[in-house]
């Protein structure tokens, strides 16, 4: 398992360089947006990843509530920490995408604005998990992170609603996709999604190292206590 | 069955009790809110025809902060003496008491909201344009929202430091659909702009949503220690 790090670390790196070069080099220009289009081979993956680790921090803290396993904690905060980082560059990459195409920086779109209160969410997860130290830290986040997860659906719902019934600046989607540039997007795909659980699972790696060190210290100072 | 009840019901009861002999609560949101009120009312022209559409955020946020006030002092007053330890050991469920204090803090925000309420619409010179009754369903089902969610995370913030400042941390983000959903019914009735169906059915299904869910978990968080 150890030995498995440094070869997939260089692998994903290796890829994420592959896919930079195809997404920059290789897909083709794109008509009317020109070369800023190519932000989305770095958007739309970085969003699925971003959704991919917030389910898997929902299922963790499901695990977590029903067996108790600190393991599932353990992949909850890297989950959830990872996705924020995720959903951070979507938040940022979405608006110098918007600012040249639309004309605008923000617009209080369905998906826009769910993806900025999904990542409020985990933002006060985390804020969660900071500022309690008890040892029911994972607890409560675990009940956090359900309620999250049932106010997405309600969220999406209301704003769908409130912005269909507005004029909204015309959303790019729709028509088909270049076969050139579906090619570039998937690898991207792949490749993000890779890098994203490449990380999640270092940072579980570490999350789980530090527990065992603060095991073996508050022993070690318990056996003092007892010398 | 019955006994949840009549534990919610002798808890609910004696909360009301504490509260109307001290009124602290009380008293701290209502002059809270007349201050939000007062500062809005300098901060966007009451006067101006706008005002009619933004007065159902106004009023809401106005409640908002207010209900935040009464919410972090739903189970300070347990903390005292080790109330709350007490609880944990009588075998009474968990729901009744998170009842009492959820149906303590709606009643508390309810009439703080018919106090406020008219004040707030002589300041903005407001009367209502579509049907006024609806305003009632939708008083009552967003303050719901609020205090449910609200008496359930200041219980989860208990454990935490900066409790104060951890119940509007993890509230707001949660709440985000209710209050979208009580300003816009809201502006649409106080402005007699179409139908707030779909905004009271959606503040509905929020209630539903998260009073079982908060049930369904009262009982982890209240062990949590």
């Amino acid at each position: 398992m150890k030995r498995a790090f440094p070869i997939l670390a260089v692998l994903t790196a290796l890829l994420l360089a592959y896919a930079f070069y195809e997404a920059i080099w290789v897909a083709p220009t794109e008509r009317t947006m020109g070369d800023v289009q190519r932000i989305f081979y770095y958007h739309v993956p970085s969003a699925w990843t971003a959704f991919c680790l917030f389910f898997t921090n929902l299922i963790a803290s499901i695990v977590y509530l029903v067996w108790k396993s600190s393991k599932a904690d353990a992949l909850a905060v890297a989950a959830a920490e990872v996705g924020v980082i995720f959903c951070t560059v979507v938040l940022v990459t979405g608006p110098i995408w918007a600012r040249p195409v639309w004309g605008i920086w923000w617009t209080w779109d369905v998906r826009l604005t769910s993806t900025l209160v999904l990542w409020l969410i985990y933002m006060s997860y985390l804020v969660l998990r900071r500022f309690s130290d008890s040892s029911q830290t994972p607890k409560l986040a675990a009940v956090l992170a359900i309620f999250g997860a049932l106010d997405v659906p309600l969220v999406y719902f209301s704003i769908w609603f409130f912005r269909t019934q507005h004029p909204q600046p015309v959303i790019g989607g729709g028509g088909s996709l270049d076969p050139r540039m579906l090619r570039v997007f998937l690898i991207n795909l792949a490749v993000f999604s890779l890098f994203g659980a490449m990380v999640c699972w270092w940072r579980y790696r570490l999350e789980w190292l530090q527990r065992e060190v603060e095991e073996v210290e508050s022993l070690e100072s318990l056996s003092g206590v007892a010398q | 069955m019955s006994s949840l009840r009549s534990i919610t019901l002798a808890t609910l009861r004696k909360d009301i009790r504490l509260e109307w002999r001290s009124r602290d609560a009380l008293n701290s949101m209502l002059f809270f809110s007349l201050l939000v009120v007062v500062i809005f009312s300098f901060s966007f022209d009451p006067n101006a025809e706008e005002s009619r559409e933004i007065a159902g955020g106004l009023i809401w946020v106005a409640f908002l902060f207010a209900a935040v006030v009464a919410l972090n002092q739903t189970w300070a007053r347990e903390l005292r003496n080790q109330v709350l330890d007490a609880y944990r050991v009588s075998p009474a469920p968990a729901n009744s008491l998170f009842l009492a204090k959820a149906l303590g803090n709606f009643i508390l925000v309810s009439l703080l909201e018919a106090v406020m309420a008219p004040l707030f619409m002589i300041f903005y010179n407001l009367r209502a344009l579509g049907p006024a009754w609806q305003l009632i369903p939708v008083g009552s089902l967003g303050t719901w929202a609020l205090v449910v969610n609200g008496t359930f995370f200041a219980a989860m913030s208990l454990r935490t430091r900066n409790r104060e400042i951890m119940l509007p941390l993890l509230l707001f983000p949660i709440s985000i659909p209710a209050v979208q959903s009580m300003v816009e019914a809201t502006r649409i009735i106080l402005a007699g702009d179409g139908s707030a169906r779909f905004w009271i059915v959606l503040l509905l299904t929020y209630d539903v949503v998260f009073t079982t869910a908060c049930l369904a978990l009262f009982e982890t968080i209240l062990q949590a220690e």
